[in-house]
């Protein structure tokens, strides 16, 4: 049973990463077949960074995630901070609506948005183009603002209220206690909170399709363009190269879990042993 | 006596319609130590954390130096907190949180320093500064509160069961700290505690509050002796608390017996609760004594023993230093001056029976484990 268990563990592991690999073999590949290993090469890479168009595609993705994400995790936060202080029976309901549109499906959630945006540009402010860089910004700020608060909440409950009104008796105001106590006593999770809502933002297609204009694409969206035909081996060289990123954020993003769980763990001993 | 520094005037609080409040009446005086003492539940954080700024009273004053304060947030008043689970800072070391209300308050670097050493050394801390929170024992984390809580020099302390986590030694010892600090500072404590002994020992001035109303207000040996009604009689300390009648001024019966007693002033034939310490009352033999009773009980207490006797089906609680076995039949006397009279009140009935001693000793000790207000 234990054998099997083993088996089916590596198995499953095979599954998840060998997609992966064969990418990143691919983009060290000199042939432009996936099928055949004709020799090793940093051609696609040094192909990529000569192609402007794809860095500039990369580029926009980059400033979107940026400051969708930025924006969601101060939005998120302050939002997280106001749905602790409400009561109990509240908490619940808010907490549940904040979590549906993290399931909902990502289709439903594009349309839905590009028909309210083109609604708004159109009949309410009279433009034509209504879908602009701008609204892509607005979708992913939306799309994002969940995974925040569901990042940043536990944090909150878990600190000690008391904290709080500590600060206020030494004389801070209520937005000083917030920098100076609450903020550093919840930052790993508004930290994962960021990084959870950039990946998101940086690699979404689905809703980015919908409410996005002519003016300004993100990667994913004009990748897809680019499936129609035989893909350039290039752009190996970038997935991979997002892969990395993604993987060096999510181990930034355990470590700091892993870190806060030790200090909590160290403190709980200590009170323990006294 | 000092000036009066704070008063509470008809003092109401209520949460989601439930009265937890009802008519604080009291002043505080400069340089006072004065406990509010009570049973979970009895309202008496809530009125720590209205002085202190965290709530507002729902109807009634709150005057500080003759200004009112009720909507002064806890930031503007010239009074400083240690919270009951200390809320020390852990993200920062043991400096940063004594440091921590001077650096809001943009006091000069080399006046921090200095401050913070000395203060670590008022509370014997010299050379911790550095350390984190987390590596401190109770006791040292509860002289982190209270010395971060004294730095900004405030007029007064608030203490919410500063001691509660800590064990016996630990907080006999820390009993004597806090009252030094106070008397070397000059400082107003207000102190909540639920343990009578660490209110009667340490304040000038106790107030026994529950179900939201004050009880009695008095000095620790006025509390103790003159009790007002069965309540106070029965929270601080153990109390026999029999029915009996007022005849006239000095003599009151119970138990088919009149006695000689030192109280007045209660109208005539005036049913009244009579309260007699265990610790007052002298065993005789059987045919010298007012009243002869049966022992049911003995426990060993280290500096006495505790023995229930049954007279005529009531038990009373009496400690003694001599040894009687179960089944023994002694015979007790009262002096006047052991006898207590009290006015009925809605307490009368609910305490000083020992028919089920034991009992009510468990239901002591949850009390006292946990008080979350």
């Amino acid at each position: 049973m234990k054998k099997t268990g083993r088996v089916l563990t590596i198995l499953i592991f095979i599954f998840l990463y060998i997609p992966m690999a064969v990418l990143i073999v691919g983009s060290f590949n000199e042939g432009k077949s996936l099928a055949r290993f004709d020799g090793f090469t940093f051609e696609q890479y040094a192909e990529l960074f000569r192609d402007q168009e794809l860095l500039q595609l990369l580029a926009n993705s980059l400033i979107i995630s940026i400051l969708a994400s930025s924006i969601a995790t101060a939005f998120g936060t302050v939002a997280s901070l106001g749905i602790q202080n409400l009561g109990p029976r509240m908490r619940r309901t808010v907490m549940r609506l904040t979590d549906i549109p993290m399931t909902n499906p990502e289709i439903v959630t594009g349309i839905s948005l590009s028909l309210l945006f083109v609604f708004v540009g159109t009949k309410l402010l009279g433009q034509r183009n209504s879908l602009t860089f701008w609204t892509l910004l607005i979708a992913h700020i939306t799309f994002n603002l969940p995974y925040v608060i569901l990042n940043v909440m536990p944090k909150l409950s878990q600190m000690d209220s008391s904290l709080t009104d500590a600060a206020m008796d030494l004389g801070c105001t209520p937005l000083q206690a917030f920098f100076k106590v609450t903020l550093p006593e919840i930052l790993p999770g508004v930290a994962a909170g960021f990084i959870m809502a950039f990946t998101m933002s940086l690699d979404d297609f689905v809703i980015s399709y919908f409410v996005t204009g002519m003016d300004f694409v993100t990667l994913p969206v004009e990748i897809y363009n680019y499936t129609k035909k035989p893909i350039p081996p290039k752009i190996y060289a970038m997935f991979t190269l997002l892969f990395l990123l993604i993987l060096a954020l999510m181990i930034a993003m355990n470590l700091l879990q892993l870190r806060s769980d030790r200090k909590k763990q160290l403190t709980a001993e200590q009170g323990g042993a006294r | 006596m000092s000036k009066e520094l704070i008063r509470l005037r008809d003092l109401t609080m209520e949460f989601d319609g439930e009265r937890v409040l009802d008519g604080i009446n009291l002043y505080i005086n400069d340089h006072e130590f004065l406990t509010l003492l009570g049973p979970s539940g009895c309202g008496k954080t809530t009125t720590l954390r209205i002085i202190g700024g965290f709530l507002t009273p729902t109807s009634g004053t709150v005057t500080f130096d003759g200004q009112r304060i009720n909507d002064v947030p806890p930031y503007q008043r010239q009074i400083n907190t240690v919270f009951q689970r200390y809320a020390l800072f852990p993200h920062m070391n043991v400096f940063d949180n004594i440091a921590f209300g001077l650096r809001v308050a943009k006091v000069p670097k080399e006046e921090v320093n200095q401050r913070v050493n000395q203060m670590l050394e008022t509370v014997s801390l010299k050379g911790y500064g550095h350390r984190s929170i987390s590596a401190l024992s109770g006791g040292q984390q509860q002289r982190v509160a209270i010395a971060r809580a004294l730095i900004n020099r405030p007029k007064v302390l608030l203490l919410d069961e500063p001691l509660g986590a800590l064990d016996l030694r630990l907080r006999k010892d820390m009993q004597n700290e806090l009252k030094r600090i106070q008397q070397a500072m000059g400082i107003t404590f207000i102190y909540v505690t639920h343990d009578q002994e660490e209110a009667l020992s340490m304040s000038d001035t106790v107030v026994v509050m529950d179900k939201g109303r004050i009880q009695q207000i008095g000095r620790p040996e006025d509390i103790y002796n003159e009790p007002k009604n069965a309540f106070v009689a029965d929270f601080i300390g153990e109390s026999n608390i029999l029915d009996g009648v007022m005849l006239s001024d000095y003599k009151v019966r119970f138990f088919g017996r009149t006695f000689d007693c030192v109280d007045k002033g209660f109208a005539p034939n005036e049913s009244v609760d009579v309260v007699i310490r265990p610790e007052d009352i002298d065993i005789v033999p059987p045919d010298g004594g007012h009243l002869v009773g049966e022992v049911t009980g003995i426990t060993f207490k280290g500096l006495n023993y505790d023995i229930i006797v049954d007279f005529k089906g009531f038990k009373w609680l009496i400690q003694t230093t001599d040894y009687h076995g179960v089944g023994e039949s002694i015979g007790i006397r009262l002096n006047p001056e052991d006898i207590h009279i009290m006015h009925k009140s809605e307490y009368s009935g609910m305490f000083g029976d020992y028919s089920s001693y034991s009992a009510e000793y468990d239901e002591l000790a949850e009390g006292a484990d946990d008080e979350a207000e």
